[in-house]
């Protein structure tokens, strides 16, 4: 794996209220560049809320976003210079690729199109460097002789890895991914995961919300556990995943495998102890040993 | 494909293709009697002459290819104004909302017959420079400034129809608003209004006759005029008749043959 480097993107204490409902408690993150980080959780924890309010999908109410000389605050009120922001936060989205669990290819242009879109019209990078680059990263997800096809005519696992290269054709500085694998069918997921642990070990900076903890095993160099909004646990994913410290993580992850593998809970009352849950990790690489939450 | 395939396999689609084959025959015997018998009845009676439709016929018919024009430039001005309009009904800014609305509010609460009189006869009241201009470019504008307001929620809905995921992944590679609007948004709402689009054109197709009330001299227009000089409007009106209908078959039938083909392509 390549070494850690410096901080390249820091959020600090965001918050988010949909309406009256508090999502976000105040949650920070600073993510160091080659560092993959994982954020695990049951849905409506706010992990997928926190993702998208990294690249600002998703205004915060408080907090901020800092990324090289960027740093953008929360403005739920819009009193700050608009102009001035919206230019920011689409700095911001320039060096932050970002895939999505539907994909949200383009359907109305081929791969290549799909590809070219951002780097031609946001860059301003010229048409055939454009295309060169594209087919580079077609090569690496592996889909070059999908070059000119349109999405309705792929798999998901085809759409996923297209759309894993229109993000990395802006060579952003970090990619997040928003559960990449949750729409996928269960022989699918491989293909994408081997992707992206790729990525990860070639050193990319990756900002993962996902359920395949095989991934975070493999790939991750954090792994974060929120609750309810908060950070309630994170470290190495072999400590967070085998040797959790706070019960509501052994709770989540004795549950999530109980669902997810269909482990015996009537006859074994007891949480089986986190050594015992080895098979969580590489089992749900070709099959699909982690459930959906 | 099997090799040696179910007899019953060829017997039911042998039985369905006669069933279908039946139905058509019905269909196709049902309308000839019906127009048949009709005209017919009409060529045994005194009161209707023949040989006027063969005599005028040509002059009526010759409005058919004005009818079209009208209609197809009608729609495609009016296309520009529903997509102005429609991104104005989308607009988070009051003044352009605000005007949208209006536009559409005030044209369809008000009758088109109205809005072309009132293009066409009182426009030149308030700007004497528009007696000048052809009555039938401004009742062009007057069709496509109706079917604008009206095809502005088509539209509208359109836009709001494209997945809010598609808006996303343009915002999340940095895209600027106008771009999303332009390059990722507008084409994939205009393949889902294609549909509606060619309904409004149909219905344009007879509401251009309406412009024969301001002296354009399409096929409605002729009709009424030759058939009223010569007092033979029973056979004018019903040879106009049949013009729009056999148009309106035929753009229906095109537009059935587009839709299929767009499906069968992507998405």
């Amino acid at each position: 794996m390549v070494a850690l480097g410096n901080v390249v993107l820091e959020a600090t204490d965001i918050e988010k209220y949909f309406g009256s409902h508090h999502v976000l408690h105040g949650v920070s993150l600073a993510v160091r560049q080659h560092e993959t980080v994982m954020l695990i959780g049951r849905s409506g924890s706010g992990k997928t809320t926190f993702l998208r309010c990294l690249n600002f999908l998703e205004e915060p109410t408080a907090g901020s976003v800092a990324m090289g000389d960027l740093r953008i605050e929360a403005d739920p009120l819009q009193k700050r210079q608009r102009r001035q922001r919206r230019g920011d936060i689409r700095q911001l989205r320039q060096q932050t690729g970002m895939v999505f669990q539907e994909y949200n290819l383009f359907p109305h242009m081929n791969v290549l199109e799909n590809l070219i879109e951002a780097p031609i019209h946001v860059k301003g990078v010229s048409k055939d460097e454009a295309v060169a680059r594209a087919e580079k990263y077609l090569e690496k997800v592996q889909l070059l002789d999908k070059r000119d096809e349109y999405p309705a005519r792929m798999s998901g696992g085809e759409k996923q890895r297209a759309a894993i290269a229109r993000a990395l054709c802006m060579e952003p500085e970090v990619l997040l991914f928003d559960e990449p694998t949750s729409a996928l069918d269960p022989e699918l997921i491989g293909e994408v995961i081997v992707v992206m642990e790729q990525l990860a070990h070639e050193g990319s900076t990756m900002i993962v919300v996902s359920h395949e903890m095989a991934f975070a095993r493999e790939a991750a160099d954090r792994v974060l556990y929120l609750e309810d909004g908060l950070i309630v646990e994170e470290g190495p994913p072999e400590q967070v995943l085998d040797d959790p410290q706070e019960e509501a993580t052994k709770l989540f992850l004795h549950r999530f495998l109980s669902e997810g593998a269909k482990a015996p809970t009537v006859d074994d009352p007891t949480p089986p102890s986190p050594l015992e849950m080895g098979f969580l990790g590489k089992s749900s690489l070709g099959g699909r040993g982690g459930g959906q939450s | 494909m099997n090799a040696s395939p179910d007899p019953i396999v060829a017997q039911i689609a042998e039985a369905d293709a006669r069933r279908r084959l039946s139905f058509r025959t019905a269909f196709a015997i049902t309308w000839a009697v019906m127009i048949g018998g009709f005209s017919l009845w009409l060529f045994s009676i005194d009161r209707f002459d023949p040989e006027f439709i063969l005599e005028q016929g040509p002059y009526i018919l010759w409005g058919a290819p004005l009818t079209i024009i009208i209609s197809l430039t009608s729609i495609a001005l009016a296309i520009l104004f529903a997509m102005l309009g429609a991104l104005g009904r989308i607009s988070r800014t009051a003044p352009i909302y605000a005007l949208a609305t209006l536009y559409v509010s005030a044209v369809r609460g008000t009758p088109l017959i109205f809005q072309i009189l009132f293009i066409y006869l009182a426009l030149p009241q308030l700007v004497p420079e528009a007696a000048r201009i052809p009555g039938i470019v401004l009742g062009i504008f007057a069709l496509a400034f109706n079917y604008g307001a009206y095809m502005t929620e088509i539209f509208r809905a359109g836009i709001q129809a494209v997945p809010g995921g598609q808006r996303e992944a343009a915002a999340a590679l940095g895209l600027n608003e106008r771009r999303i609007m332009v390059r990722i948004v507008l084409p994939q709402a205009i393949r889902i209004v294609t549909p509606a689009i060619g309904n409004e054109f149909i219905a344009m197709i007879k509401d251009s006759a309406l412009l024969a009330f301001i002296g354009v001299q399409e096929t409605l227009w002729r009709a009424k005029t030759i058939g009223a000089a010569n007092f033979r409007t029973l056979e004018t009106l019903l040879l106009a008749a049949g013009v729009y209908w056999v148009l309106t078959m035929v753009f229906s039938y095109s537009q059935e043959r587009l839709e299929k083909r767009m499906a069968r392509g992507d998405r």
